[in-house]
């Protein structure tokens, strides 16, 4: 096989340092926004002071995480505690490398068109997936690492949290790769199209808002965010750990909420397109290049903000209704809207998208009615059986008065 | 094509490189005065108790076993996924691969049904 020097290894590399700095910076910038909008939300200023608006705050943060003591406890696995931090943000990074970031540029001289991301391989999803969920390893290597109490039983929450939302993330994209019989990102996106109405959150309403949901548990954010919930476990998985290796626990938890915007974005918002404004300047031109690259960035960027506003809109989610949600709601949802989906492809003969999407609200409001009469129904006997003792006394002050 | 996949590779060694640079640029920046109680087990700041790798509830065990059952069977319908459409288009009306994955979700939905009514899934 003959490898192209210019075309397979130096312009992957320039997109590949072009990225990883965009995923450094976009983390600084979110930890940023991520303060400022807090104040803003809670009537305050936030960091204000460093630099212009507070801007250059993410950059002192780290200054000051890079020259604090490295402080390895005596009764921690040393191994392990260092490698922990690491094992969450090599994940964290690499799964940018599959995400289409905009469509595509022609330059005169070259075989191929330049692909507006790092790596075009045709089981996109499944690479996401599988490298998502090696996250895991690192929060709980860490918490068993750190020997503490509060980082097991975060690590724990964490892991038990993940793994069930993780069924949910399977099962909601199955019905995107039936309609567009692609495992590769860059096809779902461009299977879309350019108009609204024909994105993937409109066909797949309920299987968006599962996979958003457990978007938010997967990057333990809240109102998911009980495995570092403070009043009860202090940090969490990161209890044990200071300076650059608590920092870098940070960044990979805020790379995670990146990448997992951009995953929704494409998945389910159409990816790089707007109304055909992707196509200014004809296609494959450079500007043309630049404008998608601009639609996906504010695209990711307004799904970043929704983070943000849900963490302070949304209290957190009590253990048990944390897995009853995973379990009994978005798993059966999400298995209906396969069903759903396929059968409605099969039987309806035209105008299927419409039909399809139709079909799963309705779907969707009649297993969450079942469910919930099914959870009322147990709670009512469950109810009946514990009320009878405590009652008795009660009863019994009512005869003598 | 596996050239496909060598851009992976790279971003895989700057992603090892950037934790590690860090990871060691912070262990030689920063200051060493490590005292007893600094190098102690952080319990609120109380003598801590016992040891940390205590039991812990089983359903935590119960949780993952339930994932590996039901995560093997989600991945068991990708490939069906994917093939759906154009399977359904050549054989004419897709009843047949309809029907095989209803066979299947419906296994699939017995399961889940069994660990529900036996309470595997409820936290209490």
């Amino acid at each position: 096989m003959e490898i192209n020097l210019l075309e397979q290894i130096v312009i992957p590399i320039i997109k590949i340092l072009f990225i990883a700095h965009l995923l450094i910076i976009g983390v600084m910038a979110m930890i940023w926004s991520e303060r400022r909008v807090s104040g803003w939300m809670q009537d305050r200023l936030g960091p204000n002071r460093v630099g212009p608006q507070g801007l250059l705050q993410p950059i002192a943060d780290g200054i000051k995480f890079l020259f604090k003591e490295d402080l390895i406890p005596n009764h921690v696995d040393k191994p392990l505690y260092v490698l922990a931090p690491a094992m969450l943000l090599v994940p964290a990074m690499i799964t940018i490398a599959v995400v289409p970031f905009g469509s595509s540029i022609t330059i005169p001289g070259l075989e191929n068109p330049i692909l507006l991301q790092i790596a075009d391989i045709n089981i996109g999803i499944l690479f996401i997936l599988a490298i998502t969920s090696l996250g895991v390893y690192g929060v709980v290597i860490g918490a068993w690492a750190s020997n503490n109490k509060y980082s097991l039983l975060g690590g724990l929450r964490s892991s038990a949290q993940m793994i069930s939302y993780e069924l949910t993330l399977g099962l909601a994209i199955i019905g995107v790769l039936m309609l567009s019989s692609s495992l590769s990102l860059r096809t779902i996106a461009v299977e879309q199209g350019a108009y609204p109405w024909k994105w993937n959150f409109l066909i797949h309403f309920p299987a968006f808002l599962a996979f958003t949901t457990a978007m938010f548990a997967e990057t333990n954010r809240l109102p998911f965010d009980l495995a570092e919930a403070e009043q009860e476990l202090v940090a969490g998985y990161h209890t044990e750990y200071s300076s650059m290796k608590f920092a870098i626990f940070f960044m990979a938890e805020y790379m995670n909420m990146i990448v997992g915007s951009a995953v929704v974005v494409t998945l389910f918002l159409g990816g790089w397109h707007f109304f055909g404004l992707e196509n200014v300047g004809g296609e494959g031109s450079i500007l043309a290049g630049l404008i998608s690259f601009a639609i996906f960035f504010i695209k990711t960027g307004i799904f970043l903000f929704v983070f943000i506003w849900v963490r302070w809109t949304l209290p957190r989610f009590r253990y048990d209704q944390l897995m009853n949600f995973g379990w009994k709601f978005l798993l059966p949802v999400t298995l209906t809207s396969i069903v759903v989906t396929g059968t409605l492809w099969v039987v309806v003969k035209e105008n299927k998208q419409l039909w399809i999407g139709i079909g799963n609200v309705v779907a969707a409001f009649i297993v969450v009615a079942i469910v919930a009469g099914m959870l009322a129904m147990d709670n009512n006997s469950k109810s009946a059986v514990q009320s009878t003792p405590a009652a008795a006394p009660l009863r019994g002050l009512d005869a003598v008065e | 094509m596996l050239i496909d996949y060598l851009p992976i590779v790279f971003l895989g060694v700057f992603a090892v490189l950037f934790a590690a640079v860090n990871l060691s640029l912070t262990h030689l920046l920063g200051p060493k005065k490590p005292t007893r109680v600094k190098l102690s087990v952080y319990e609120s700041g109380v003598q801590p108790v016992g040891d940390a790798r205590q039991r812990f509830s089983i359903r935590f065990d119960l949780i993952a076993m339930l994932f590996i059952i039901f995560d093997i069977e989600v991945v068991f319908l990708y490939p069906w996924a994917v093939v759906f459409k154009t399977f359904a288009e050549n054989e004419g009306s897709g009843l047949f691969i309809l029907i095989e994955m209803l066979v299947f979700i419906g296994i699939l939905l017995l399961g889940y049904i069994y660990a529900w009514r036996k309470g595997g899934l409820t936290w209490d």
